[in-house]
């Protein structure tokens, strides 16, 4: 399923090495984009989903263009605000944000003060239900049920519901016109593989945009990831961007 | 010895083979430097991992491996990562044994405040609310007082984290235990004396028919 019929197509995958093949060359269709043309399609005033967490995992390249190309008015969708001059935090700190939906934002104090300043708004959200609620938005699911924050302030405007003798909040499913997103490699068909700790985030993320592009630090031919090692496959990612 | 130090080693001892824990930061990141060696546990982080060790040595960093606090870590053989649902499901869900967590108040009932001090400090509650929320068991280590103010209330002026009882009470002057009936009071530093502790804590305490010296 290709959801952007304007994709671009690339030859990826022609084994140059070997004289013979030149007739073998494979077109594949994959959406690989340059990080102008990327961040070109993302206006200003978009819901932006962004992976990571305190930097580790966010899609640098792609968040360097952002502040480069300047897109403002932007609503962000993050675990956290990271640091002043890692992931998130540099969209932070150039003011291009208007409102953050994210668990934390105690490592950023660009973000509170631009918060007490109300220049930017600031929603938080327990983080394992920031990340349901992003699940529910790409899944399908009309909300979640938690028992986290029953009985504290962020339950007062929250409808709770007893279930089996245990009270749990409704929280409503959260999309966005786009997610950048951060992985390890990616295949000519948009299959992702992340790394380590890098990964939190990001695969939710990429069921839940409009439109979702992955930076990649490397593309690999079709067939060289094994079905069994996919984390998120590819018919979730619309563009791929590599990393600089 | 510093505070944090002694609160660390008391905390140390709550640990029993087998578990799977999630370590918060500040002072309960400290825990790992006295766990007793014939203790095993399994660290999980939020930001996904099981199996989560302190970095082996300088030099081996990773920038993808790195604990709640984007500091760099190691990983034991036979650890796993996974993504930020499954992680919260883990805590939510009744899998993980024990958190540890630094507090700002804790009342009567055993409440906990954490995350934020409204008109001044606003961080966030991260993952502070489900982990106390969804942890099987909960230990709040922290100071007893703040710029000699006492941190044990009588009932929380700060935003809870959540209605839920936490178990444990760790602090520099004594282990205290929340019930039904009220705080209890079981163990105190051989640092301190018994009106120590009462004059720097605001809340009622039982004193336990089996008060001990802590052991630190």
């Amino acid at each position: 399923m290709i959801r952007n019929l304007d994709f671009i197509r690339y030859i990826i995958f022609k084994n140059s090495e070997n004289e013979t093949s030149k007739n073998k060359e494979e077109e594949i269709a994959v959406r690989l984009l340059n990080v102008e043309e990327a961040i070109k399609m993302i206006p200003d005033g978009a819901i932006v989903m962004i992976g990571g967490f305190l930097g580790v995992g966010s899609p640098n390249t792609l968040i360097d263009e952002i502040i480069k190309q300047k897109r403002s008015n932007l609503t962000i969708i993050a675990n956290d605000t990271a640091f002043p001059d890692k992931g998130v935090g540099k969209i932070i700190v150039n003011k291009l944000a208007k409102k953050v939906i994210v668990s934390h934002i105690g490592t950023n104090p660009e973000t509170q003060k631009q918060m007490i300043e109300r220049f930017l708004e600031v929603e938080l959200v327990p983080q394992g239900t920031l990340v349901e609620k992003i699940r529910a938005g790409g899944l399908g699911l009309g909300g979640i049920l938690t028992p986290t924050g029953v009985g504290t302030i962020i339950a007062e405007d929250k409808q709770i519901m007893n279930i089996e003798g245990k009270d749990y909040m409704l929280e409503l499913p959260l999309k966005a016109d786009f997610a950048i997103i951060k992985a390890k490699r990616s295949d000519c068909n948009g299959n992702l593989v992340y790394s380590l700790t890098a990964r939190n985030f990001n695969p939710i993320m990429a069921t839940a945009a409009s439109t979702v592009i992955a930076e990649v630090e490397e593309i690999l031919p079709v067939g060289t990831i094994s079905p069994d090692e996919v984390h998120t496959p590819g018919i979730f990612i619309d563009y791929i961007v590599k990393s600089r | 010895m510093d505070p944090k130090f002694i609160i660390a080693k008391r905390v140390a001892k709550e640990l029993k083979n087998g578990q799977l824990v999630n370590l918060g930061i500040g002072i309960p990141t400290l825990v790992v430097d006295y766990i007793p060696k014939d203790i095993k546990v399994l660290f999980q982080s939020e930001n996904g991992i099981i199996g989560m060790s302190p970095l082996p040595e300088e030099g081996l960093e990773h920038p993808d491996l790195t604990n709640a606090g984007a500091n760099y870590v190691g990983a034991i053989p036979g650890a796993a990562c996974f993504d930020s649902a499954l992680s919260f499901g883990i805590i939510r869900g009744g899998h993980l044994d024990l958190t540890v967590l630094g507090g700002l108040q804790v009342d009567e009932e055993g409440h906990l405040a954490n995350w934020m001090v409204p008109g001044k400090l606003i961080p966030g509650m991260g993952g502070a609310m489900d982990l106390v929320t969804g942890a099987k068991r909960v230990i709040v280590a922290m100071t007893h007082t703040t710029k000699g103010e006492p941190k044990i209330v009588k009932r929380c002026t700060l935003p809870l984290t959540s209605i839920r009882r936490v178990d444990l009470i760790v602090t520099e002057m004594a282990v205290i235990e929340p019930s039904k009936e009220g705080l209890i009071l079981k163990e105190i530093s051989p640092e301190v004396t018994l009106e120590d502790v009462l004059k720097s804590t605001e809340a009622s305490l039982i004193i336990s028919k089996d008060l001990k010296v802590m052991e630190v």
